[in-house]
């Protein structure tokens, strides 16, 4: 451990940042039973040994600040420091959730008009901001899906399809909304196997749910296809919105034949992490679906903006207030700054940059997919040399200070290397990564412990997660 | 283009590597009949623009900070420290992602151990995890835990918890075969006890209760715990009345769950928020989402790495406990901060001026004539006033006359409510500012009469 922790700075009688106490003790306003008797093992820190503890942590951490980020799936990106400008500008930071609509108007307008973009670049006609995530804006669609069975009345439609190579969120969302989990196959070209898909179809089929491109990075061409089965059989489609990234003005979900989108705009929309959150994942629909949404939308009327809570099929609500307003905030900014043609041109050049690292990458790694890819593409570790697996791999990229890849998704690729270079990274840096990739390959060869001992020079090394489980200690 | 920083010279050399005429060429997977063939709506604009217009919209809202806000019911208007802001703007911690490779990420990872640690203490549960979405959607996966432990469908819930919680809670129980059992608020504001015994039975899961409740009416957990025996009780406590009030664990809590916002985060409209879930050790592995675990390097060295993995998604995928993958993990950080900076003596304080001012606020606005307590219990930093006449009249119009949000007038959760005032006072509010919005109630009142 390279900073203790902050408990271990604790010395009795240390406060932080002043803040004063009322005079006179609780127990004027309450019974004694109902106050703590411990005070809880709380710090007692100074600010600056607070401050600087973090700021050590911060300096053991990697982001995409720091350098090259391709993980995989996660569209790394670079986050445009206005955005943390825009969404901390105290009249949405200080804005409390239950104000009066005509108090939130700069607020309201904000969101209508994100709703409206979103829509444009899907091709849908309705959108509700409120899912916090990925995952939240799949569960929301299921609801959805769930709710259209009832009124439709074909509520025994009970099954939801799923491709093999899906995300882990889109089975777990599906049980979570319960409906059963139908898994369809690939074919070998990476995308769904129309004649695997017409046998699992059925009268029980309630929707589908698959992200296009899709988790090899390949944009699957039979989409429109694949939508009109499940349609036939009364069923619903569902995009997984995780790689919008490669088609932004290229082409929509809407006329790939989908009823439901879920974006991520901290994937695409450039809103940073967050060291694993908070995201936003709103959902865009056919105006037939308008009316599941989770609401209140926001809606328009001559000038002015209000929440629209008249929606008469609703699954209800998926978070407590609007979603994570502050995180639409930085996507509304980004959009602004770009305009229609630089979202175009942004995709473009992921898919650009993508192409030209697998360029340079093919010939050292197993490649399964022959086609262009899109704005990622995996490449598998499986016939490396002398027992080193694509975990090594991503550990010596650590010493080369480079983060790794994500590895090991999707399922269907063995020791899968799922690289997303994004449109942010500039020709110096793909061919900087090229070479390390390249001379790792080699030492793989050359010098396998090199790898399997790797990484050396990281705050700590590989770490041990099997104890770490089997005797888990989840506690100061 | 903004933040492309690939010149023309450059895509030609990598057109001509890859081997192709055209970016086009790229994207010929794509059947031609879908291929859009204009996507022109709107212009972009420079970074000066794009401040002015976010600079306008944020104008046009009415921010705490130019109107005193008394507004709660889930939000809250607590002081946030400088140093809160100044260290999450550290870009290692906000443009990382979920800790997948540990080696570099032992800054988020022990962050997340410590607001484990930290949630722990406050709630007197042993175990937490790194963060849910926000406080209602952890209460809907915390019942989801209790039914699938207990293998029991019955939920009872207090009537006095939050609608917006409620709401949530029923979207996530939507396609199960859990029935939500309402129990019946008491005169005094707290859970009616003999309501609780009479809907209690054998295939009850557990009682969800809020404390403080929506009222602001701090509950008698033991009571009710007793009440239960073994049955589950199942704790949604503002994590700031935790520097003050007993922990949901001392008297009984298997799960106690929140909304970190009180702790450090800016009310933004909404969120993003932060949902902590904290359950007693034998529900651990039931437990949704990220945690972190203490370990060591093949060093020997003392390290933090995600652990318990094989309750997540991408693992378990359909049998899975929860679907969630990003949580909230910077809003968690914020919250970290805010505890570790106030510290032990700090959050007590917070938590005794919110207390005590509130109480300053009721006992003023009870003074004018025709306001009064709707409930008799003890409270903490909200409650309701019973105003005179229509509470959403009364409050538009102190806030066109005087400048001050008023409260919430219940009948935006139930229409029947009419006169209901749900007033919060944080220890952001000055002396002056609780006398200023009594005096304003009066005179609004006195007027609409
Ligand atoms: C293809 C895909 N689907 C869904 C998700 C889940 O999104 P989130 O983490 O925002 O919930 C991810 C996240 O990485 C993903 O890559």
């Amino acid at each position: 451990m390279k900073e203790k922790l902050i408990f271990d700075y604790t010395r009795p009688g240390k406060t932080g940042v002043l803040c004063s106490g009322p005079a006179g003790s609780p127990e004027r306003h309450l019974p004694a039973d109902l106050i703590r008797k411990d005070y809880a093992n709380l710090p007692e820190v100074s600010e600056v040994e607070t401050v600087r503890h973090f700021t050590r942590l911060s300096q053991l951490n990697y982001g995409v600040d720091s350098g090259f980020y391709p993980l995989g799936s996660c569209t790394m990106k670079y986050n445009p420091k206005i955005n943390e400008k825009t969404a901390s500008l105290e009249g949405f930071a200080g804005l409390h959730p239950m104000i009066p609509d005509s108090l939130a108007q700069g607020a309201l307008r904000l969101i209508c008009e994100l709703q409206e973009y979103l829509c444009r670049i899907t091709g849908m006609q309705a959108c509700s901001l409120q899912p916090a995530a990925g995952a939240s804006g799949e569960f929301t669609g299921l609801l959805m899906m769930r709710r259209w069975h009832q009124v439709k009345g074909t509520a025994h439609k009970n099954e939801i399809i799923i491709p093999d190579s899906a995300h882990g969120t889109n089975p777990a969302s599906v049980a979570l909304t319960g409906f059963r989990v139908v898994e369809v196959k690939s074919n070998s070209q990476g995308w769904v196997d129309i004649e695997a898909l017409k046998q699992v179809v059925n009268e029980n089929t309630a929707g589908l749910m698959i992200t296009n491109p899709n988790t090899l990075g390949l944009f699957d061409g039979n989409i429109r296809q694949v939508a009109d089965i499940i349609h036939a059989a009364g069923g619903l489609v569902h995009y997984d919105g995780a790689n919008l990234n490669a088609i932004m003005g290229k082409c929509r979900p809407f006329d790939m034949g989908f009823d439901i989108v879920h974006m991520n705009l901290h994937k695409t929309f450039s809103t940073p992490h967050g060291g694993g959150g908070p995201g936003s994942g709103p959902v865009t629909v056919t105006k037939e679906l308008r009316d599941f949404l989770p609401g209140p939308i926001a809606a328009r009327s001559g000038d002015s903006f209000f929440m629209d809570h008249d929606l008469k099929h609703t699954i209800g609500k998926v978070t407590g207030f609007h979603g994570n307003f502050a995180v639409m905030v930085k996507a509304y900014t980004y959009i602004r700054m770009l305009g229609s043609a630089g979202l175009k041109a942004a995709s473009e050049t992921a898919v650009l940059n993508a192409n030209y690292l697998l360029k340079l990458l093919d010939q050292h790694l197993k490649r399964d997919f022959p086609q262009f890819c899109m704005h990622e593409f995996v490449l598998s570790g499986r016939e490396l040399p002398n027992g080193v697996h694509t975990l090594d791999i991503a550990k010596r990229l650590l010493d080369y200070g480079y983060h790794a890849p994500t590895i090991y998704f999707p399922l269907i690729v063995k020791e899968a290397i799922m690289i997303e270079p994004t449109e942010t990274e500039s020709l110096e840096t793909l061919d900087a990564f090229a070479s390390t990739m390249v001379r790792i390959c080699e030492e793989a060869a050359a010098n396998p412990e090199l790898l399997k001992q790797a990484p050396v020079s990281t705050p700590v090394r590989r770490l041990d997660e099997v104890n770490a489980a089997r005797k888990p200690v989840l506690c100061a | 283009m903004a933040y492309i920083p690939l010149t023309a010279s450059d895509r030609e050399q990598m057109l001509r590597k890859i081997g192709v005429a055209s970016v086009d060429e790229l994207f010929s997977d794509i059947p031609e009949d879908l291929r859009l063939k204009s996507f022109d709506w709107l212009p972009p604009s420079d970074e000066r623009e794009t401040l002015s217009i976010l600079k306008g919209l944020a104008e046009a809202n009415r921010a705490a900070a130019e109107a005193p806000c008394f507004l709660g019911a889930g939000a809250y208007d607590h002081y946030i420290p400088a140093a809160v802001d100044a260290i999450c703007s550290r870009s290692e911690f906000y443009t990382a992602y979920t800790p997948y490779q540990p080696e570099v990420s032992q800054g988020t990872l022990q962050a997340i151990f410590e607001f484990q640690s930290l949630i722990c203490a406050l709630t007197g549960l042993a175990v937490s995890n790194a963060s849910m979405y926000d406080g209602p959607s952890a209460l809907g996966e915390a019942v989801l835990i209790a039914s699938s432990y207990t293998k029991k469908q019955k939920v009872l819930y207090a009537e006095s918890l939050s609608p917006v919680y409620l709401a949530v809670v029923r979207t996530y129980l939507e396609s199960g075969s859990i029935e939500l059992i309402p129990v019946k608020t008491a005169r005094d504001g707290r859970v009616d006890p003999s309501d609780l015994s009479s809907k209690l039975s054998a295939d009850t899961a557990c009682l969800v209760l809020q404390n403080p409740n929506f009222f602001g009416v701090i509950e008698d957990g033991a009571a009710l715990k007793k009440i239960l025996g073994p049955t589950m009780l199942v704790v949604c406590a503002d994590p700031n009345s935790l520097g003050l009030l007993a922990p949901p664990g001392s008297y009984g809590a298997s799960i106690c769950v929140g909304d970190c916002q009180p702790l450090g985060l800016p009310m933004s409209f909404g969120g993003p928020y932060a949902g902590y879930l904290a359950v007693s050790n034998d529900l651990m592995r039931k437990l949704p989402g990220r945690i972190v675990g203490r370990t060591v390097d093949c060093d020997g060295k003392t390290g933090f790495v995600l652990t318990l993995q094989t309750r997540e998604q991408h693992i378990k995928r359909e049998k899975a406990t929860s679907n969630i993958c990003s949580n909230q993990a910077l809003c968690a950080l914020r919250s970290t901060i805010y505890i570790c900076l106030l510290g032990k003596t700090g959050l007590k304080n917070v938590s005794c001026a919110c207390l005590d001012k509130a109480h300053r606020m009721a006992e003023a606005a009870c003074k004018n004539k025709g306001f009064s307590l709707r409930y008799t219990s003890p409270f903490y930093k909200e409650f309701v006033l019973d105003c005179p006449s229509n509470a959403a009249k009364l409050a538009e119009e102190v806030f066109n006359r005087f400048g001050i949000l008023a409260g919430v007038p219940l009948s935006r959760f139930n229409p029947q409510d009419s006169n209901g005032l749900l007033i919060s006072v944080t220890e952001k509010r000055t002396g002056d500012e609780i006398v200023g919005l009594s005096a304003a109630l009066a005179q609004v009142a006195g007027g609409l009469k």
